[in-house]
């Protein structure tokens, strides 16, 4: 149904739009910028910073514009000295109680506080910063840093957490001047029900919340002449990384990526997309055999580990439907262990992988559990966020947009089109699809296209005919869209029916990894509609469009692994989950 | 079990009860009505109590001692009021009790040595003929002091529910929203919106459920008109919430009421449970029309901003207690997302009162956009303090200098504070300006949920101010930045200026300030929170001017800024200064002049409490 249209002036200047848009985005239309800060589209509005406000009319009271819905005639003044210096006075006050050693902090650049007193001019700290008790730094994770002295209370971190992502984490502890941000009950963030997913930290408007910066382990390791340094680099990470350089979301850049990771010193440069396609083999595999042979249906996903984090601690009873299959970063690592370093005849030991993921949570999986040292060693070294890896990049002076392309190393570094997928929502399910088919008919599809399973909705249902063989599936990404999928399985097995989907995908961020919570910050759908575009035309333009005809692939079984779900492959690449009660002390 | 009441079971039952007291009161039976609010309570009211029911019993006289609520006059509690000769007690001891029996009740005889004031011997000895009482009018507190609030017999017997069985029997949902907009009646939270005008907002919204919220979560320092009401009449809020509720389709009902109220709590629940087991709560077909309402009670833990409408629900629902943006409005999206009607105490407490009587006759008090009375609590430097309820449009130089018997010890009227820590300090000028929404508006104040402070010259008014932003910052909720932060900004400004450090810049800083609190916040305690700055900064800015540029407190109050000095023209060398002080600063031998170190001074002000003579000054 058409919303109505409802008219306004905004600064003189007519506009139209649906009923139901805020005065925020109505003047967006006609080219007028409200300045905000806690604001992120993301999110509903929280209405704490005052910077929107905006007069309709001669009202004294003053409306927030990041909350308030147009009505009909409204006459909207965005800016006149009265409104600026309030801004402005607002603006100096939160100046005032946060630390100023912008030179320092690892958001400089690209704070929103920074650019807000950049475009009200701010030369002055009228207010002296009042007396602020110091609140030790959080870095109990091996994913994210909480440093509460940078907070502005903005609160967008916590109502992601609860509200987006359904975990519950963080939380608004004491109130007045002593309210702050925090893991609730003031427990450790380690301690409490975080998934390490990092979306905090993408949201964060300052520095108060960041990836653990791991580029020193990585750069003692490429110094170190003992270490064969090696590299992956994950799918979303080559649609994103460019925007740190000036490049449009979605700008491919892959080659350039190579060639960075080169000039930095790498050794050998792999591509998580490879194992990406090796996870489908697995996966697929498992499916296949689940579905034909019998087990726990549905199969669900299990390459997110902030996804696999968060059903071990709330949705323990869906360990069984989890796929073994261990996810592409920890699949390459230990094939860059054993099969690498045997083709290659370098020692293992020597062997330091460094991962470059769009991911905080994959900082965690590198140590998950014992599993993750298949190789005999520990499979990933390092797993950077691709800020961090950006941040590498420029120390180096490499000028990233300027650098020719050039490929990835063989024999862990090709890639099908399905690998490239898995970067945005819906890609495990879409590349999954296309192999199973083979698998269960023989046959190659004539079009691998699953466009039903893209796109920024939460939830993506469908059902795919296989030869007349009809496989039920759900796709569901961000977090808080997740536990509407399990609670209708929850509702077949009380009901003692079969359950409505055989196979379902789960990605913890927002349009999967492409919105990953280690990617460049300041992400909106806008930008990650253009990142997922960028993968789509990855695997557009890719030689090989599924997995299992990736020819390093069918190379890599005959000579190494054997079959697919076998007992080496079993051995290497499939992994377990247990319960994590939370709050358990 | 009592019976189920029906419409016609409740006029017997009033008919009954109204013979039976007639009865009693021809055969001569009198009542003893004992004081039960909680300050004559905690001044020994219940021991007095207890000292009048076994004088009574001892003496076998012809008695109902009872229990009532606040009957305002709390300076002089506990309060005793013998009907039907209607004599009013002040001071009265648990030692009194035998005097009150024995001589009044069963000798006859007024005891005058517990009256108000001697003089009253002869003229009147009812409440109403002193002055306290005087200008006073009782709507809201109608039956404090009247009926035994854990009784609902009492209630019934004065007109209790016939509100009610009016509105379901005679009226249309409309109709009681339309009387209710024609009582004129406004919130009496502070804000002053038209009550009908809200119940009207709900009524207009289709939903599956529907809620009242009665906002019992008094938070303004010495402010306790709602308390002293729940406490005094809880039925009445009972039956408002279910008229209330007849008029805009709402079957439940919640009292948030914060937790430090235990005698409001206590008699409430009382109240609940009577009106239950009556039928005239909890069931289908009260009072055997096809209406069903229940009321259960939430604590607040005493968070002043969970008096703000959504912070109030939120805290209702079980989350932190912080407000969100309005619209959507509670009336519209509410309690757990359905329509929501909150009306403050002192609001509801009128309603009943306006669909028996009509609201013509409600209209007819007050001015012409604020009706009928408001409760303050009038408290500071006033000879009588305590709980009054007087007409809108009354002046505040009525209520200080006519009710409040003016400022005690011979000192002057310096400012008033209406609305507590929201509110602007009132100067001299603005004493005979009528008191309504409108007028205190213009003049930077509001009405407030009637927390009324009065200050003579002693008190300074950047202490004052530094006061109220104390609590504002203390009890801000933290989430939006224009209070959290601005309050702490405003607050360690005056702090610099009454400590001496205040420079001139400091006043526009203030302004900047005011301003983006005043116009940024997201809720009502951040855009109020200012007010006793601003009021400062309008009224008050010689003063200011004199701690700035003087560094002088003209008050004498501010500790840093005040120099003691001994007049040796009256110090007699008594050493008591010289002994109080802490810290050694003053020297002199007996009967010989003392004086003081001003380097060793901590200005305690100890001395000058201390000095009988006056003979140590503020320079």
């Amino acid at each position: 149904m058409d919303k109505k249209l409802i008219h306004l002036e905004i600064n003189g200047i007519a506009v139209e739009v649906p009923e139901g848009t805020t005065i925020l985005d109505a003047a967006k239309k006609v080219a007028v910028k409200i300045p905000t800060l806690c604001h992120h589209p993301d999110v509903k509005a929280w209405a704490a910073c005052g910077l929107c406000v905006v007069r309709n009319g001669n009202s004294p009271k003053l409306l927030r514009a990041c909350c308030t819905e147009v009505a009909e005639g409204m006459k909207i003044t965005t800016h006149d000295p009265d409104i600026v210096q309030i801004r402005k006075t607002v603006t100096q006050l939160i100046l005032s109680t946060h630390p100023q050693d912008c030179l320092k902090c690892p958001r400089s650049g690209v704070c929103e506080l920074q650019r807000v007193a950049t475009e009200f001019g701010i030369r002055e700290a009228p207010f002296p910063r009042p007396a602020i008790e110091h609140v030790e730094r959080d870095e109990s994770t091996p994913s994210i840093v909480l440093d509460p002295d940078k907070c502005i209370k903005c609160g967008r971190c916590a109502i992601v957490c609860q509200d987006m992502q359904n975990v519950w984490a963080l939380e608004f502890i004491g109130r007045g001047e002593r309210m702050r941000i925090a893991p609730a009950a003031g427990v450790p963030l380690n301690d409490s029900p975080c998934i390490k997913c990092g979306q905090c930290s993408a949201h964060c408007p300052v520095g108060a919340i960041y990836e653990r910066d791991e580029t020193a382990q990585v750069w003692d390791a490429l110094r170190d002449p003992q270490r064969f340094t090696a590299v992956q680099i994950a799918p979303a990470v080559r649609v994103a990384l460019g925007e740190a350089f000036g490049m449009k979301p979605g700008e491919l850049s892959t080659g350039k990526i190579y060639t960075a990771l080169r000039r930095l010193g790498f050794q050998a440069v792999f591509d998580t997309n490879f194992s990406a396609d090796l996870t489908i083999m697995e996966e697929g595999t498992e499916f296949v055999n689940r579905f034909t042979k019998g087990g726990a249906l549905p199969l669900i996903t299990s390459c997110c580990p902030s996804w696999t984090d968060w059903m071990e601690k709330y949705a323990a009873d869906f360990i069984p439907n989890f796929s073994t299959a261990k996810s592409p970063q920890q699949m390459l690592g230990v094939m860059a262990k054993t099969y690498f370093a045997e083709k290659m005849g370098i020692d293992p030991a020597r062997i330091h992988l460094t991962s470059i993921m769009p991911c905080t949570a994959k900082k965690y999986e590198i140590t998950r559990s014992e599993e993750m040292q298949a190789s005999g060693y520990q499979d990933v070294d390092v797993a950077l966020t691709t800020r961090e890896l950006a941040r590498m990049i420029k120390i180096a002076g490499i000028d990233f947009t300027a650098l020719p392309e050039s490929p990835a190393d063989s024999i862990l570094g090709e890639y099908s089109g399905a690998g490239t997928l898995f970067g945005a929502t819906g890609g495990v399910m879409e590349a999954a699809l296309r192999t199973a088919y083979h698998l269960i008919t023989h046959e190659e599809l004539a079009d691998v296209d699953f466009v039903e399973v893209r796109g920024l909705q939460g939830v993506k249902e469908a059902v795919i005919d296989i030869k007349g063989t009809k496989v039920a599936i759900a796709v569901a990404h961000q977090m808080g869209n997740v536990e509407q999928v399990l609670d209708a399985i929850r509702e077949d097995r009380k009901a003692g029916r079969p359950p409505r989907w055989q196979f379902i995908e789960v990605m913890a961020c927002r349009g999967g990894c492409i919105g990953g919570g280690g990617q460049p910050t300041l992400a909106t759908d806008e930008i990650r509609r253009m990142r997922m575009e960028g993968l789509y035309q990855d695997d557009r333009q890719s030689a090989h469009r599924c997995s299992h005809q990736n020819p390093q692939i069918q190379k890599i079984y005959k000579d190494f692994l054997g079959e697919p779900c076998g007992e080496k492959a079993h051995h290497l690449l499939h992994t377990h989950y247990t319960a994590k009660p939370i709050y358990n002390t | 079990m009592a019976e189920k009441l029906t419409r016609e079971g409740l006029d017997a039952l009033r008919a009954r009860l109204t013979a039976e007291n007639a009865k009693a009161e021809q055969g001569g039976r009198q009542y003893v009505m004992v004081c039960g609010g909680t300050a004559c309570d905690s001044n020994g009211g219940m021991a007095l109590y207890a000292a009048l029911v076994k004088a009574a019993e001892y003496a076998g006289a012809n008695v109902r001692i009872v229990r009532t609520g606040c009957m305002g006059f709390c300076e002089r509690g506990p309060i005793v009021k013998v009907l039907p000769s209607d004599v009013f007690y002040v001071d009265v001891k648990p030692e009194d009790a035998a005097a009150i029996i024995n001589e009044h009740i069963v000798g006859g005889q007024v005891v005058t040595r517990l009256l108000y004031d001697k003089s009253q011997a002869e003229a009147g000895h009812a409440g109403q003929d002193i002055d306290f009482y005087a200008k006073q009018q009782r709507i809201v507190l109608r039956h404090c002091g009247l009926v035994d609030p854990e009784k609902i017999e009492d209630y019934i017997a004065h007109d209790g529910y016939a509100g009610l069985s009016k509105a379901l029997f005679e009226m249309t949902p409309q109709g009681i929203i339309d009387e209710i907009l024609a009582s004129g009646l406004r919130g009496r939270g502070g804000a002053g919106f038209p009550t009908g005008k809200k119940w009207a907002f709900s009524a207009a919204v289709e939903a599956d459920q529907k809620y009242i919220v009665c906002n019992a979560d008094e938070g303004d320092p010495g402010a306790y008109m709602d308390r002293s009401t729940l406490e005094g009449d809880p039925h009445a809020i009972l039956e408002a919430m279910m008229i209330a509720g007849r008029a805009t389709g709402a079957t439940k009902g919640f009292i948030y009421i914060r937790a430090e109220y235990p005698l409001a709590i206590k008699r409430l629940q009382i109240a609940i449970d009577q009106a239950r087991e009556w039928g005239l709560l909890g069931c289908p077909n009260i009072l055997g029309s096809d209406f069903t309402f229940d009321i259960e009670l939430r604590f607040g833990a005493g968070a002043f901003v969970c008096g703000e409408e959504t912070a109030l629900l939120a805290s209702i629902e079980g989350k932190r207690g912080q407000p969100t943006p309005r619209p959507p409005f509670p009336a519209v999206k509410g309690l757990w997302g359905k329509p929501t009607i909150i009306n403050n105490v002192e609001t509801l407490a009128n309603v009943a009162v306006i669909i028996t009587k009509g609201a013509k006759w409600f209209s007819s008090i007050g001015t012409a956009t604020s009706k009928g009375t408001k409760v303050f609590a009038l408290t500071g430097k006033v000879k009588n303090s305590g709980l009054i309820e007087v007409p809108m449009g009354i002046t505040l130089r009525e209520i200080i200098f006519d009710i409040g018997g003016g400022i005690p010890n011979g000192r002057k009227f310096k400012a008033a504070q209406t609305g507590g820590p929201s509110g602007g300090m009132i100067p001299l000028e603005y004493l005979d300006m009528p008191i309504d929404y409108e007028s205190l508006a213009k003049i930077g104040s509001i009405v407030g949920s009637g927390g009324l402070i009065v200050m003579d010259d002693t008190d300074c008014i950047v202490d004052v101010a530094k006061f109220y932003l104390e609590f504002t910052v203390d009890e801000s909720c933290g989430k939006c930045m224009p209070c959290r932060i601005g309050g702490r900004a405003l607050l360690n400004a005056l702090t610099r200026i009454s400590d001496g450090r205040g420079e001139p810049a400091d006043i526009q800083k203030m302004k900047d300030i005011c301003q983006a609190m005043a116009r940024a916040s997201l809720c009502g305690l951040g855009q109020t929170a200012s007010n006793p700055v601003q009021a400062m900064l309008r009224y008050f800015m010689p003063e200011v001017e004199a701690h700035i540029n003087d560094k002088r407190c003209p008050a004498g109050k501010c500790k840093k800024l005040v120099q003691y000095r001994i007049n040796p023209e009256r110090c007699v060398g008594c050493t008591m200064c010289a002994r109080v002080c802490p810290v050694g600063a003053i020297s002199g031998k007996v009967r010989e002049k003392h004086v003081i170190a001003p380097a060793k001074c901590v200005k305690c002000g100890q001395c000058y409490n201390t000095c009988k003579l006056h003979a140590i000054e503020i320079a």
